[in-house]
C-alpha cells in the first residue's frame, strides 16, 4: 500500500523509534504498549483506527504486533517504512533474548538455576492456562463454538496431530458449520 | 546451505501462516516439530526456553528466535525470526490495502466467527501440553494453578509472579 494522498508522512526514524519503544517495553504482551505508543504518545492513529488495524492483524495469521508493524509501515512510508518499523520492533528483543540464551547456556547445569527454571516454566504454563481460560470463557454461551473448540483441542492435545492437517480440515469445516447455522 | 537453517526456515515459515489468533496457538506444533520430529531438544528444555522468552520484552514469538539460536547460533535466531514474521507479513502487506473493502463483508464475519473457537481450542491445547511438561511434582502443579489464578483474578503485572516463582525455585522451596 502506498501512502495515501494527503496522509501525513512520518519520518522513518520516527517509525523506528515508535516501534523500538514497543519492543523494549513490551513485557508480558506487547499489545497494550503498541496502543500506548501508536495512539497515546504519538497520535499516529485514532483509537478507532487502531482498533480497526488490530482487527485486520487478528484476522490474518502471524504474530499480531509484527503484522501491525507491516501494515502501519506500509501505510505511512511504503516498503522502507515496513523495514523501519520491523527492525525497530525486533532489534532490541532479539539482542536481549540472545543475551539471555547465552547466560542460560552458561548456567543451565547449575542446580540452583535448574530449580529456578523448573519453577519459572511451571509459572509460565499457568499464565498460558489463564490466557486459554480467558479466551474460552465467552464461548460458553454458544454450543457450536464449544464443539468446534473441543475438536481443535482434541486434535492437538490428545491425538497430537500436526497443525497443518488439523487446520486444513477443521477451518473449512468450522466455516461451513457457522455459515449453515447463521443462514 | 546449512540443512538445520533450511529446516528452521521451513518449520517457522509454515507456522507463520498457521498462527491464527496469536502466537500461543502454534506452541504445541512448534514443540512437536522441535522435540519429536527434529529431536533438537527435550520437552523439558523446550518448556524452559519458552519460560525464558516470557522473561524477555518484545513480541512473545521471540521464543522462535531463542529456539533458533539454541539450535544453530546467531544465524539460526535470525532465520527463525524471519521465518515466523515474513510469510504472514507479506500476506498482511498484500491484504491491508483491500481491508476496507471486505472488513464488513458477511463472509469475513463468518470466517472470523468460525476461526475464533478453533483458536480457543488450540490455545487450551497449548496450555495443557505446557502444564503437562512442567508438572514434575505436586508443588509445581500447585505453582501453575496459583499463577493461573493470580492472572485471572488480579491485575498483577505478569513479571511479578514469574520473578517470584524463579526466586522461590532457586531457593529450593519447590523441592
Amino acid at each position: 500500500m502506498q501512502p495515501a494522498a494527503g496522509q501525513r508522512r512520518i519520518a522513518l526514524g520516527e517509525l523506528f523509534g515508535g516501534f523500538f519503544y514497543i519492543g523494549v517495553c513490551g513485557f508480558g504482551g506487547v499489545l497494550p504498549w503498541a496502543r500506548r505508543s501508536i495512539v497515546e504518545l504519538r497520535g499516529w492513529l485514532s483509537p478507532g483506527e487502531f482498533n480497526d488495524l488490530l482487527a485486520l492483524c487478528q484476522f490474518l495469521p502471524g504474530p499480531n504486533v509484527i503484522n501491525m508493524s507491516v501494515a502501519l509501515g506500509s501505510r505511512f512510508r511504503g516498503v522502507p517504512g515496513i523495514i523501519a518499523c520491523f527492525i525497530g520492533l525486533m532489534a532490541a528483543p532479539l539482542a536481549i533474548i540472545i543475551a539471555l540464551g547465552m547466560l542460560y547456556t552458561q548456567l543451565e547445569d547449575d542446580p540452583v538455576v535448574r530449580r529456578a527454571f523448573a519453577a519459572l516454566a511451571a509459572a509460565a504454563s499457568g499464565m498460558v492456562l489463564a490466557t486459554a481460560l480467558k479466551i474460552a470463557a465467552p464461548l460458553r454461551a454458544r454450543p457450536l463454538d464449544v464443539g468446534i473448540a473441543a475438536l481443535s483441542f482434541t486434535a492437538i492435545a490428545v491425538l497430537r496431530l500436526p497443525l497443518l492437517g488439523t487446520m486444513a480440515v477443521l477451518a473449512p469445516a468450522a466455516v461451513l458449520l457457522v455459515w449453515l447455522t447463521r443462514r | 546451505m546449512n540443512p538445520t537453517l533450511v529446516s528452521l526456515a521451513l518449520i517457522y515459515g509454515q507456522l507463520s501462516l498457521l498462527a491464527f489468533g496469536g502466537g500461543n496457538t502454534i506452541l504445541p506444533d512448534m514443540q512437536r516439530q522441535v522435540v519429536e520430529v527434529q529431536q533438537w531438544m527435550s520437552a523439558r528444555e523446550f518448556a524452559a526456553l519458552y519460560a525464558l522468552a516470557q522473561a524477555a520484552p518484545g513480541p512473545n514469538m521471540i521464543v522462535c528466535s531463542l529456539i533458533g539460536w539454541r539450535v544453530a547460533g546467531l544465524s539460526g535466531a535470525v532465520v527463525a525470526m524471519l521465518g515466523i514474521c515474513v510469510p504472514s507479513g507479506i500476506l498482511t502487506y498484500c491484504v491491508s490495502a483491500a481491508w476496507l473493502r471486505f472488513r464488513d463483508a458477511q463472509w469475513r464475519i463468518i470466517v472470523q466467527a468460525a476461526i475464533t473457537p478453533v483458536t480457543a481450542g488450540l490455545v487450551m491445547a497449548a496450555a495443557v501440553i505446557l502444564c503437562q511438561t512442567t508438572a514434575i511434582g505436586v508443588p509445581y502443579v500447585m505453582l501453575s494453578a496459583l499463577t493461573a489464578g493470580l492472572a485471572l483474578g488480579t491485575k498483577l503485572h505478569p513479571l511479578i509472579p514469574l520473578g517470584a516463582a524463579a526466586t522461590l525455585g532457586a531457593l529450593g522451596v519447590f523441592g
